[in-house]
């Protein structure tokens, strides 16, 4: 089987690479996100020091499960998929995959590095001065070059739907980065040489910002990850996805309307109140395609649903499908204004994050990490299979602390910060309601070790796998993901 | 008939998927961006707001650097619990100089957009060398490290790249930038240079070392001017907006 | 010229011209004559170990 494996045409050991890196920076990324939620709670973990304070540390937590996990796990699956759904070998072979790969890794630990110094650009998630940007956009272009010019290699003549997702995260993505980061490096005239100032300030800024943050979430890390759903999930089940016609249906649709979705992010401020109202028009309308995709992911399974049971992997995929059901509803329902007046500013929308980014983000991950590291690595199954079904249930415990940590905080933060006594003053000062949350950020971090747990089952399990080992373990027999 | 012939060229070349998916994503961003730049409505012409005096942008480009951004917010909403907390709501002109915007998304911390002038400089250097010394139950991090000599040395190239990307420095501003920088924050006079430059800029040594001009002389002039410059007691936004 | 067909014609009526777009991808989409097509696309991922008998 595994001398089958090796025969095959397609480029597979820098896709090993990125499902490696993923890893690694999955549990890099958890690690400093519950480090700084313990910061929260005690901030005698800030210990005083400029390199690691909040402030400087939380870049660091959403760069890399942001990009330096979701990145490798994007660029693992896309480059993986791209070739299979073609049958076709990587455009520019391991030479060019190399070089997106070595010069990937290299950035992210030069922009962690950055951060933790004190260099940003003070924009979220658009953290990293002008010249990473400018090297962000090399390896980007080399990216597309390799995974559009695979496709246009590819003996299949129809263009398998995941590669739409993601060919539109990669150029969506590129549209963003270069028009949020439009920035005057201060170093021309003498100035700063790390330091720039972007070309829009306040309220144009603010929408250019949103425009690239909230579409970061929609495609890179909802189309990218789709497209990972339409392979993996198809191929996890062994049969097709359920209606191909609705992927069709969910991607022109979802592509079109996230892209509207941004003001969200700025109701009732010194925006527009014009932009507002189509940013809440749009992301309510978000909700259909949203859904419509998460039928197809569902759906695939029908006539299978015993594979949940068998198959912890399938469990994985499934269940990520779910939080991507559960998020895309609460995202359009606190877009509205009325309800954003309560959330906004709050712990809600740190778990709603969450509840996207661990449940649905993380967890499509580790079903398709699981399911390539026996593929690529030539073994019949992963390790443990029982290590999977630990890393399931230990996660979404996590989860369900994580997030329910964070709808009792936020909810209740809202509602003392509008409180009125009856004398008609303000009820609480701003510290009472810090203090108010102490208990829910302890609640938040536990939840969070235990996701951090369950990818270490994870790493342990790949070890293993990757070394030839099988656990000697009693499983019902599973057909899932053998061959 | 041909339309649909010319959807299966959608799905068979990867040129006509990429037009096809750029025009998808391009729309939105064109309907709500462009606008704003155009549309003299979006930001309203407000009387007082200036461009930041160089020891306050020098602040504000520290405040980037800490990521207060992170915890605090500098957008207040116009609602009755955050007027009457924070006071007036925030307009758009208050912030049309600020590269990037610190708008913010949430508040682990209480907004800071009208912080200027609502406590003393001694607190705020107090509060940032160790929070819990004034707060007992804040979870704000310690700055000590701000007690540092201010590096200015790029102080008129950093104003330059500003007057760039829009800020109405003048020639004469960018060539006082650091002697007025100095002059912020080692001078109480109220006759001094840098107070006609920059009117309602606050004064004087903050931290107790009149002699070298430290980052927390600079974050504290940032956070002092914050919400100051509009006098709402003059100015209706009522009137000029909406 | 542009500024009143936009303002005039495209602007009113967004939500109308969206909702015609959007019909037309469904209507391309569910058409009879292309569901086998479409269904086939499907098997793709299926079909693509080298390893697996066809």
């Amino acid at each position: 089987m595994s001398s089958n494996t090796e025969a095959t045409p397609y480029c597979e050991d820098v896709v090993k690479k990125f499902v490696l890196a993923a890893t690694f920076w999955g549990v890099v990324g958890f690690l400093a996100g519950d480090f700084i939620a313990w910061q929260l709670a005690f901030p005698v973990l800030n210990l005083d020091l400029e390199w690691t304070t909040f402030g400087r540390l939380r870049p660091v937590h959403t760069s890399a499960v942001i990009f330096a996990f979701g990145g490798n796990i994007l660029f693992s699956t896309s480059l993986y998929v791209v070739q299979r759904t073609s049958r076709a070998s990587l455009f520019g072979g391991s030479g060019l995959g190399n070089v997106i790969f070595w010069n990937f890794q290299a950035l992210i630990v030069v922009a962690a590095l950055t951060y933790v110094l004190g260099f940003s650009q003070g924009q979220e998630y658009a953290e990293p001065e002008w010249w990473i940007d400018l090297w962000l956009t090399v390896i980007w272009v080399l990216y597309l070059i390799a995974f559009a010019g695979t496709i246009m290699k590819r003996k299949e003549p129809h263009i398998y739907v995941a590669n739409w997702f993601f060919f539109s995260m990669i150029l969506t993505v590129a549209m963003l980065h270069l028009g949020n980061n439009l920035a005057v490096p201060a170093a021309l005239f003498g100035g700063d040489f790390m330091k720039s100032y972007n070309i829009f300030g306040g309220v144009q800024n603010a929408m250019t910002q949103w425009w690239y943050g909230h579409n970061a979430v929609g495609f890179f890390l909802t189309a990218g990850f789709l497209g990972i759903m339409y392979y993996f999930v198809p191929k996890r089940a062994e049969r097709p996805v359920y209606s191909y016609r609705l992927s069709i249906v969910h991607f022109w649709a979802l592509i079109f309307l996230y892209i509207w979705a941004g003001p969200h992010h700025l109701h009732y401020t010194a925006l527009p109140d014009w932009a507002q109202t189509l940013g809440m028009t749009f992301s309510i309308m978000l909700w259909m395609p949203s859904w419509g995709g998460m039928i197809n992911g569902l759906m695939t399974l029908s006539g299978a649903w015993d594979k949940l049971r068998t198959d912890p992997v399938m469990r994985f995929l499934v269940s990520s499908v779910a939080f991507y059901g559960m998020s895309t509803f609460e995202g359009p329902m606190m877009s509205i204004k009325a309800v954003n007046s309560l959330s906004h500013y709050t712990d809600w929308t740190v778990g709603h994050v969450h509840s996207g980014a661990l449940g649905w983000v993380a967890f499509v991950s580790f079903g398709a990490l699981y399911y390539l590291v026996p593929k690529l690595w030539g073994r019949k199954e992963l390790y443990s299979l029982k290590l999977v079904g630990v890393h399931f249930w230990v996660a979404t415990v996590g989860i369900v602390l994580y997030i329910t940590a964070m709808w009792i905080s936020g909810i209740m933060q809202g509602l003392m910060w509008r409180a009125y006594d009856n004398l008609g003053f303000l009820q609480y000062s701003f510290i009472e309601t810090v203090e108010a949350m102490h208990p829910y950020y302890v609640i938040r971090a536990m939840g969070g070790l235990l996701f951090v747990l369950g990818a270490l089952v994870m790493v342990y399990n790949f070890y293993k796998t990757i070394k030839g080992d099988v656990a000697d373990e009693v499983m019902q027999p599973s057909t899932a993901g053998a061959r | 008939m041909s339309v649909f012939k010319h959807h299966a060229k959608l799905e068979t070349n990867v040129f006509f998927l990429a037009v096809g998916i750029l025009l998808s994503v391009i729309v939105g961003g064109l309907v709500e961006v462009v606008p704003l730049f155009t549309i003299e409505s979006t930001i309203e012409k407000v009387e007082g707001v200036r461009p930041y005096s160089p020891l306050e942008q020098a602040g504000r480009d520290i405040y980037v650097r800490e990521g207060c951004y992170n915890c605090h917010s500098q957008m207040i909403r116009p609602f009755k619990d955050e007027i009457e907390r924070y006071g007036h709501y925030s307009l758009a002109a208050e912030s049309k100089y600020d590269h990037p915007f610190q708008w913010a998304s949430k508040r682990t911390g209480p907004d800071l957009a009208r912080v200027g002038g609502k406590y003393t400089n001694d607190w705020h250097v107090r509060h940032m060398i160790n929070p819990r010394d004034v707060v007992p139950e804040s979870v704000m991090p310690g700055y000590p490290h701000l007690m540092r000599p201010l590096n200015y040395a790029g102080i008129a190239g950093n104003l330059t790249a500003l007057k760039v990307v829009g800020v109405p420095y003048t020639d004469a501003q960018i060539m006082n930038a650091k002697k007025d920088l100095e002059e912020q924050a080692m001078s109480d006079s109220p006759d001094a240079a840098v107070l006609k430059s920059y009117p309602k800029a606050k004064m004087g040594d903050v931290d107790g070392n009149p002699k070298v001009v430290t980052e927390m002389d600079a974050l504290v002039a940032y956070l002092q001017v914050l919400g100051t410059m509009v006098d709402f007691t003059t100015v209706k936004p009522e009137k000029i907006y909406r | 010229m542009l500024e009143t067909l936009v303002n005039e014609v495209l602007r009113p009526l967004w939500g109308l011209w969206l909702m015609v777009l959007f019909l037309g991808i469904v209507f391309w989409a569910y058409r009879p004559k292309n569901k086998d097509r479409f269904e086939s696309y499907g098997d793709i991922p299926l079909r693509d170990d080298e390893d697996k008998e066809r």
